[in-house]
């Protein structure tokens, strides 16, 4: 692992962190309820990490 | 023939047709058929990848396990999106490998790493335990559909026959190939359609997602977040990472990783993949818009939730055109599940047992092999007795023990061992076995533990007992 992976083990943190936090129904992004909410966040946090990842990975360049 | 009905069987005319043209020219060796010849860059490898989302278990599973379980359902939307993390790092020495030693199926991988065909011969076992139920759950998709659409018309017995032979047809004359492109349709089809309906239905029937979600709170509290007990917040969390780690061990995932043309294109996917799975999210608010305008469907009935409420409140025309989309989502993935199992047995099994077989008579038996894979596929899906999530359930607790063996061979200095990896794969299958088939969760078994753990997904044990028998015996072995 390069020290830019570790940046890839963010996602995983965040996206279980929410449900676990805070079950709770009220509403977050769409009315959607808090741990369904929360994921569809992370889902796109993702990505960006992810492409952050891409982008500074030695293999790739 | 009604209005739903024909379109439907246009749809699986279409399908057909883009098989046959998608092989049009090449010779169908073993790498053309299996692989497609290697040569698939980042579209035809996203959407092979993306197909393992976008199968009949988004189309009803996920509908149907929003609609029967709430909030346990959410778990669905994670697991995709933790794992192509995990394939960014385990596809590309995946693939290079592979590429090395022209291997064309995952138990190859196995073999040639730990140089063991035994072990090959075990990981082959294991993969078609697993893929049968997943055959199954798109078979029964394809039953639940045709039935839906046709208003009665056809019997879902009858439905579930004539859904076997296409797939069968379809595999025979396009291989992978076919399966990538008819992909493109599927997954342009499968996004309008569950698209339009999570944004139609909640609008139509509750003025919105957010009214919606509000109505579902009020007439059922509790329902839209995680249970105290059973199906908690700690059963979410080991489920996700559970299937996290089985979602890149299953056959067809590393058969799709072969056809690659380079290993860039893997790491490209990580960034692109886990926004394909917000559209889940659609599929989701269609569930939850049948909780109240379609109550009292319960078990293997829940994988009915989308048609039902389709049925219900849209035009024949319009239900014909979402049951083409479902015939597509069944069909594709239908048809890669076929042609890994019977390439798995023919490649794996056959030519293990008969060494000097050439590879013309490989893909022979392969394609044999695909009407008999469908007929024991059928025999399952006929018995309609297990809800879509529960199938896919019971494959991933399966390949999930494929995954310690994997990682470690892929380590810079091999420490594990044949016996090792042999070991470990044995124990934890017969221990996911014996605990998927007699229903045991964590509470039976440790009944004096906290809650939170007694939650835990059961897997977690047979992964556990893999992985200290795998590194145990690696260990003695290696003296």
């Amino acid at each position: 692992m390069k020290p830019i992976h570790w940046l890839s083990m963010i996602p995983p943190v965040g996206m279980l962190a929410g449900p676990l936090l805070h079950n709770e129904v009220h509403p977050f992004i769409l009315g959607m309820p808090f741990p369904l909410g929360w994921i569809a966040v992370w889902i796109v946090l993702t990505a960006i990490v992810m492409a952050i990842v891409y982008r500074l990975d030695p293999a790739n360049r | 023939m009604t209005v739903p009905l024909a379109i439907l069987a246009l749809a699986a005319m279409v399908a057909l047709l883009l098989g046959v043209s998608a092989r049009s020219g090449r010779s169908m060796g073993l790498e053309e058929w299996t692989v497609g010849g290697r040569h698939f860059g980042f579209i035809l490898v996203f959407l092979l990848l993306a197909g393992e989302i976008y199968t009949t278990f988004t189309f009803l599973g996920a509908s149907g396990s929003a609609y029967g379980l709430g909030a346990p359902a959410y778990y669905i939307l994670c697991y995709g999106t933790l794992a192509y993390i995990i394939g960014y790092f385990v596809l590309p020495p995946v693939w290079a490998y592979a590429k090395q030693h022209g291997l064309v199926s995952q138990p190859d991988f196995f073999a040639r790493k730990y140089d063991s065909p035994a072990l090959g011969v075990l990981v082959t076992l294991v993969d078609i335990v697993a893929l049968v139920p997943y055959l199954v759950l798109q078979l029964t998709g394809l039953g639940i559909i045709v039935t839906a659409a046709g208003a009665g018309v056809i019997d879902e017995d009858v439905a579930i026959w004539i859904g076997a032979a296409v797939v069968t047809v379809y595999v025979i004359v396009s291989g992978i190939r076919g399966s990538a492109w008819t992909a493109v349709v599927k997954d342009v089809l499968i996004l309008a359609v569950i698209v339009f309906l999570g944004v139609y239905l909640p609008l139509h029937l509750h003025g919105g997602i957010g009214a919606m979600f509000g109505a579902i709170a009020e007439a059922r509290p509790g329902f839209l977040t995680f249970p105290a007990h059973g199906q908690s917040v700690w059963w979410f969390v080991s489920t996700v990472l559970l299937t996290a780690l089985g979602f890149f061990s299953w056959p067809q995932a590393i058969a799709a990783c072969y056809t690659a043309r380079e290993p860039g294109t893997f790491r490209k996917n990580a960034i692109v993949l886990p926004l394909y799975q917000l559209i889940l999210l659609f599929a989701y608010f269609i569930g939850f818009a049948a909780v109240l305008h379609v109550p009292g469907l319960t078990g293997a009935q829940t994988n009915l939730a989308l048609f039902k409420l389709v049925v219900q409140e849209m035009p024949p025309w319009a239900v014909g055109i979402i049951g083409a989309a479902g015939v597509f989502t069944a069909l594709v993935p239908g048809s890669v599940l076929v042609m890994t199992t019977a390439t798995l047995i023919a490649r794996n099994l056959y030519a293990v047992a008969r060494p000097w077989a050439e590879a013309g008579e490989i893909v022979t038996v392969a394609k044999v092999l695909v009407p008999v894979v469908m007929l024991v596929a059928v025999h399952f899906a006929l018995a309609h007795n297990a809800t879509i999530v529960e199938l896919l359930l019971v494959g991933y607790s399966f390949v999930t023990q494929l995954f310690p063996a994997l990682v470690a061979s892929l380590l810079p200095r091999l420490r594990a061992t044949r016996s090792g990896a042999f070991a470990g794969i044995l124990v934890g299958v017969t221990t996911a076995a014996l605990l998927t088939f007699t229903h045991t969760t964590m509470a039976t078994l440790f009944p004096f533990l906290p809650a939170g753990v007694n939650d835990l997904n059961v897997g977690i044990i047979a992964l556990a007992l893999n992985v200290a028998v795998f590194a145990g015996v690696s260990a003695v072995s290696r003296r």
